[in-house]
């Protein structure tokens, strides 16, 4: 379990790896390295290049923007669990960062690591996909951005070409009152889940007024429930609501492994939509009985 | 005060908790070179050619050793078999290298030597090897079948062995019980994933031809002796040393056909070698325990009174016999258990598969028994209406009957004879613990919150401490401190604290004043190993004469050099002294320099050279442990996630020694059986290929799915050794599996789920309550 010989970079700027990114091929770009070092050591990936972007700094940093909050590709899992923006503007993101790996993996993981990675059964997409997140391409030609929903090209195949590089995520923040649920099965604590869903809701008074609904662990990439939603949204949260709303859980192909069946796993994610949106509902209601 | 019976602090300790363990991979010896093992990616193939000429020319590659390499070195490249019985009528051993045919995915074929581990591994993929693919003998029951593909070529069917255990009138029991039960049960049980893989490193020595071998191993004298043996050298020719080892679970044990390509290497380069194994490959080539498929019936009369069992054992034995039918027999000699039962038959058999041969991991075929029983007893119970730990407890043998032989004959021919033990008092100790008599009320008022709370009991008897033997050398040196060395090794139980407390009680002197060394061929001239629950009922007892020893020569010398009576000597604080005379007193390093002499000079009459003994501990027969556990689970009905919350221990395993370690014991034994229930699974496709060869693809159990345990022990000694002890390292694991399943299975009698296997995975078991639901 040892790689063969590469070759290793370490650009101190953006300009610096894009420069690099155009000039090399067959390059795999080192984040946090939670993933891209075993495969490495297992010789499943042997790339002749590794441009290792951690010295860059401006990618690390999380800000609030105007209407919504941007992560540097290389934030950590765990900047982005502790960080004060996230709590306060998005905080369904930081409920979901308790359920990424263990400590160790939180400290050094990256966003951008695990969206280029595209691990079927990672929290992030889904997280970002209920946000309605744009991915922030570059390369030393130009730029462009991917909407969350057209990231996913396939099993573990990110919307990227060969000299471009995720720099940043940018995603839309719900008003303040919103609420939110996040469950997911996992076999043991830390491990990727089997099936997870997250849940965003907006009310007004006691009816929903706007509702986001994303799945993790069942498709090759992250999918929103826009049935589910539809229904959501103009009703009054029930278990009767909630119920039908997890049976419109759509999967097509289902991820199929060692650990569960397809099948089991559009069960599970039917199960875990119902309970993210009763944490959702029973979080609007602490809310209400508070005001 | 006296050290044997405390919590002293493990000596062990600070040095690994510091980072500063010396385990094989720290030892650095100059001129070192690192191997890499290029293993078979076929089940079941014949190698046509073996071309190495594109390796061996890749810089820093040394030497590539094949099997006909290995036959100019030793008198024969094929292992033998370490545990004979004429029982096996296929006894397949593996060569140190393959030989012509390779029979299972990681199966060594040749050894690559480089400067370091990254060039090994590039000239690995160099190699190339013509196979010619052969038909595999993949699931064991599917081989076990006429017809079935061999998983040797030369062979016409896989069966390697079958016999039957049995007593009293079995035919007669079934035909005449009122209430005769039926089930079918397959287990699995993955394999030992000790945190350090197998790792060694040989060095050879040109000018006095002496081979000297650092060996993460089990059984150092084993490794030896076999290495002579096929050498056809002296066994003071090699010495084996065990350096810190980072577990073993029964896996390291072996003797595997890595140690000898190493060490030819190391001689033929006239260069240290050292091999670790990596992580890959300790799935695919460390010895596994894996699968087994059981037949039982039960039989009672209508008072609930056991009156028979019978049931068949089909065990997956894998490619090779190396450590011949010890778990099936062991597995088949379990069942009975703690039970009064006054007739049995299991008809046991083994059969070959493309696989890495199955070896005892940490309970050795025990679990499975446990299992089997305990199910079966699960059934009874919920079909005579009867509660669980009732109908057991009804049918205890009652500590009146101990010794009681309970049947079987034990391979060395005498009857299996428990020796101690009051095993109705040992389960009512768990039963209190757990408070069992309330748990009904939580059950319900858990299901009135929609909640599915279980209650699981399983109980075992375990023989341990089975000899030959284990020796102990002390020696009390002119600095007055102790040495104690012994032939075992220890790979994380403690011996160096308990083996110290045996002899700090009695020669007086301090924990902090002995030093523990086992694992050296050097240190104790023979050993037999630390497996089986086995070390500390024959090395500590050994331990313990040989102290005994040394205590009466330090009182005989003293009573000489102070003129004072033998009968009036104590030791204490290092010391020894008149009792009562303060003042007439030596210390134990005064009395060691006096009688190591002056050249020239006779010792005085009686008085033997040097404060040393060497001892060595034969048990008559077994000395056997036993516990009842309790493990209570809840289950999500939704998704099948099974969850255990609170776990119980009642065990017996005679005097403790250091109750602290023996809790460790027990403790690290529950989170193997809990990984037996719920996690660990060792995948093959159908055409024998490993599917699950990482952490993400085989779960172990993390801290966080272990429940809180709680114990509670009962000291009953055993007769079979002057120390009263019975061995603990393996009795957490034997229940565990049944009580957990059987917790779980009670969480979810709502819906009349019946469990007939282990592992339970939460999809099997939604699928499971699904189909109980549609019922």
């Amino acid at each position: 379990m040892k790689p063969p010989v590469f070759e290793y970079h370490r650009p101190e700027s953006l300009d610096e790896a894009l420069e690099l990114l155009a000039t090399l091929s067959d390059v795999k770009i080192l984040a946090g390295g939670q993933s891209l070092m075993p495969m490495m050591n297992f010789r499943y990936v042997m790339p002749a290049h590794i441009i290792d972007i951690n010295r860059i700094k401006e990618l690390g940093e999380i800000h609030r923007v105007h209407d919504g909050v941007k992560f540097g590709a290389m934030a950590r899992h765990d900047q982005a669990k502790k960080s004060e923006i996230i709590l306060e503007h998005c905080p369904l993101i930081a409920a979901g960062m308790e359920h990424v790996a263990h400590a160790q993996i939180r400290n050094r993981g990256t966003i951008g690591g695990s969206l280029a990675h595209l691990d079927p059964s990672a929290e992030w997409p889904a997280l970002l996909a209920v946000h309605d997140a744009t991915l922030r391409v570059q390369s030393k030609s130009g730029e462009r951005d991917v909407p969350i929903l057209e990231w996913s090209q396939g099993f573990m195949t990110p919307n990227l070409v060969e000299d471009e590089m995720l720099t940043e995520i940018t995603v839309a923040i719900w008003p303040e009152k919103h609420v939110y649920g996040f469950a997911e099965l996992a076999r043991r604590k830390g491990d990727f889940a089997l099936a997870g869903a997250a849940v965003l809701l907006d009310f007004d008074g006691e009816v929903i007024s706007r509702a986001a609904l994303a799945l993790l662990g069942v498709e090759v990439g992250p999918i929103r429930m826009i049935d589910a939603e539809n229904l959501l949204v103009g009703e009054i949260p029930s278990d009767e609501l909630f119920r039908e709303a997890a049976e419109h859980v759509t999967v097509v192909a289902g991820i199929d492994d060692v650990h569960a069946s397809a099948s089991y796993r559009k069960k599970v994610a039917s199960v875990m939509v119902r309970r993210a949106l009763e944490q959702a509902s029973h979080q609007h209601k602490s809310q209400a009985l508070a005001a | 005060m006296s050290s044997f019976g405390s919590s002293a602090k493990r000596v062990e300790d600070p040095v690994l908790l510091r980072g500063e363990g010396k385990f094989t991979d720290d030892i650095h010896l100059p001129g070192l070179l690192t191997a890499a093992m290029l293993r078979s990616p076929y089940a079941h193939a014949r190698i046509k050619s073996i071309d190495t000429s594109t390796a061996l020319e890749l810089d820093g590659v040394h030497l590539i050793l094949k099997n006909a390499d290995l036959a100019l070195e030793y008198t024969t490249t094929e292992l033998p078999l370490m545990v004979p019985n004429p029982l096996i009528t296929k006894p397949v051993t593996p060569h140190m290298l393959a030989k012509d045919y390779v029979r299972y995915v990681g199966e060594p074929i040749a050894l690559i030597v480089a400067e370091d581990r990254y060039i090994a591994e590039d000239a690995l993929e160099r190699v190339i090897v013509d196979y010619e693919p052969l038909p595999v003998a993949g699931d064991f029951r599917e081989a076990v079948k006429r017809n079935a593909a061999t998983a040797h070529h030369e062979i016409e069917d896989n069966v390697c062995a079958e016999f039957v255990q049995a007593f009293g009138n079995v035919d007669e029991v079934f035909a005449n019980a009122p209430h005769i039960y039926k089930n079918t049960f397959f287990q699995h049980r993955g394999a030992a994933h000790p945190l350090e893989t197998r790792a060694m490193m040989a060095t050879y020595d040109e000018l006095s031809d002496h081979l000297t071998f650092y060996a993460a191993s089990q059984s150092p004298h084993r490794v030896r002796e076999i290495y002579a043996k096929l050498r056809g050298i002296d066994d003071n020719q090699v010495r084996v040393v065990v350096p810190d080892i980072g577990g073993g679970f029964g896996a390291k044990g072996q003797t595997y056909p890595e140690y000898f390509s190493v060490a030819a290497a190391a001689r033929l380069l006239r260069r240290p070698v050292k091999y670790m194994e990596d992580r890959r490959e300790n799935f695919t080539a460390t010895h596994h325990e894996r699968d087994q498929l059981w037949t039982a019936e039960i039989a009672f009369n209508d008072d609930g009174k056991l009156l028979g069992f019978r049931g068949t054992l089909l065990h997956d034995s894998g490619a090779y016999v190396p450590w011949g039918i010890i778990t099936p027999y062991i597995a088949a000699s379990t069942v009975p258990g703690p039970y009064l039962l006054p007739a049995y038959e299991m008809k046991v058999t083994c059969v070959l598969t493309n696989k890495v041969a199955v070896t005892p991991v940490r309970g050795a075929g025990r679990p499975q028994a446990a299992f089997t029983m305990e199910r079966m007893m699960d059934t009874a119970a919920l079909e005579l209406g009867r509660d669980p730990a009732s109908l057991r407890r009804q049918n205890y043998i009652p500590a009146d009957q101990m010794p009681y032989k309970m049947g079987l004959i034990f391979r060395d021919g005498s009857p299996i004879t428990y020796d101690s033990g009051d095993y109705p008092a040992c389960h009512d100790k768990a039963i209190e613990l757990s408070e069992y008599d309330s748990f009904k009320e939580r059950q319900k008022a858990a299901r009135s919150e929609g909640r599915f709370i279980g209650i699981g009991i399983a109980s075992y008897v375990e023989g341990t401490g089975l000899g030959p033997f284990e020796g102990a050398n002390i020696r009390v040196a002119p600095s007055g401190k102790v040495t104690i060395h012994y032939g075992a090794s220890a790979q994380g139980q403690g011996h160096q604290t308990v083996f110290a407390q045996i002899a700090s009680d009695q020669l007086g002197v301090d924990l902090a004043d002995i030093t523990v060394i086992g694992g050296d061929t050097q240190g104790c001239p023979y050993g037999i190993g630390t497996f089986a629950s086995r070390a500390i009922v024959n090395a500590g007892n050994a331990v313990h004469q040989a102290s005994e020893a040394v205590r009466q020569k330090i009182i005989k010398a003293a009573s000489y050099m102070m003129e004072a009576a033998e009968e009036d000597m104590d030791l204490a604080e290092g010391s020894v002294f008149v009792k009562g005379v303060p003042k007439m007193s030596r210390t134990l390093g005064e009395v060691a320099e006096f009688v190591n002499g002056k050249p020239g000079f006779t010792l005085p009459g009686g008085i033997e050279p040097g404060l040393q003994e060497l001892s060595y501990f034969t048990p008559k027969q077994a000395a056997y442990a036993n516990g009842t556990h309790l493990a209570e689970v809840e289950v999500d009905v939704e998704t099948g996630y099974a969850k255990v919350l609170r776990y119980w221990s009642g065990h017996d395993c005679g005097k403790m020694i250091n109750p602290m370690t023996v809790e460790g014991q027990v403790l690290g034994g529950v989170a193997h059986g809990l990984g037996n229930a719920l996690f660990e699974w060792m995948r093959y496709d159908e055409n024998a290929q490993p599917v699950t060869v990482n952490y993400g693809e085989y779960l172990l159990p993390l801290a966080s799915d272990m429940p809180h345990v709680q114990q509670v022990h009962q000291e009953i000694p055993t007769p079979q050794n002057p120390l009263g002890v019975k061995g603990a390292g393996e009795g957490g694991t034997i229940p565990a599996i049944a009580a957990i399943i059987g917790a779980i299975e009670n969480a979810l009698k709502p819906f009349g789920v019946r469990i007939s296997e282990a592992p339970i995975t939460p999809p099997r078991l939604l699928e499971l309550i699904e189909c109980a639901r549609k019922n």
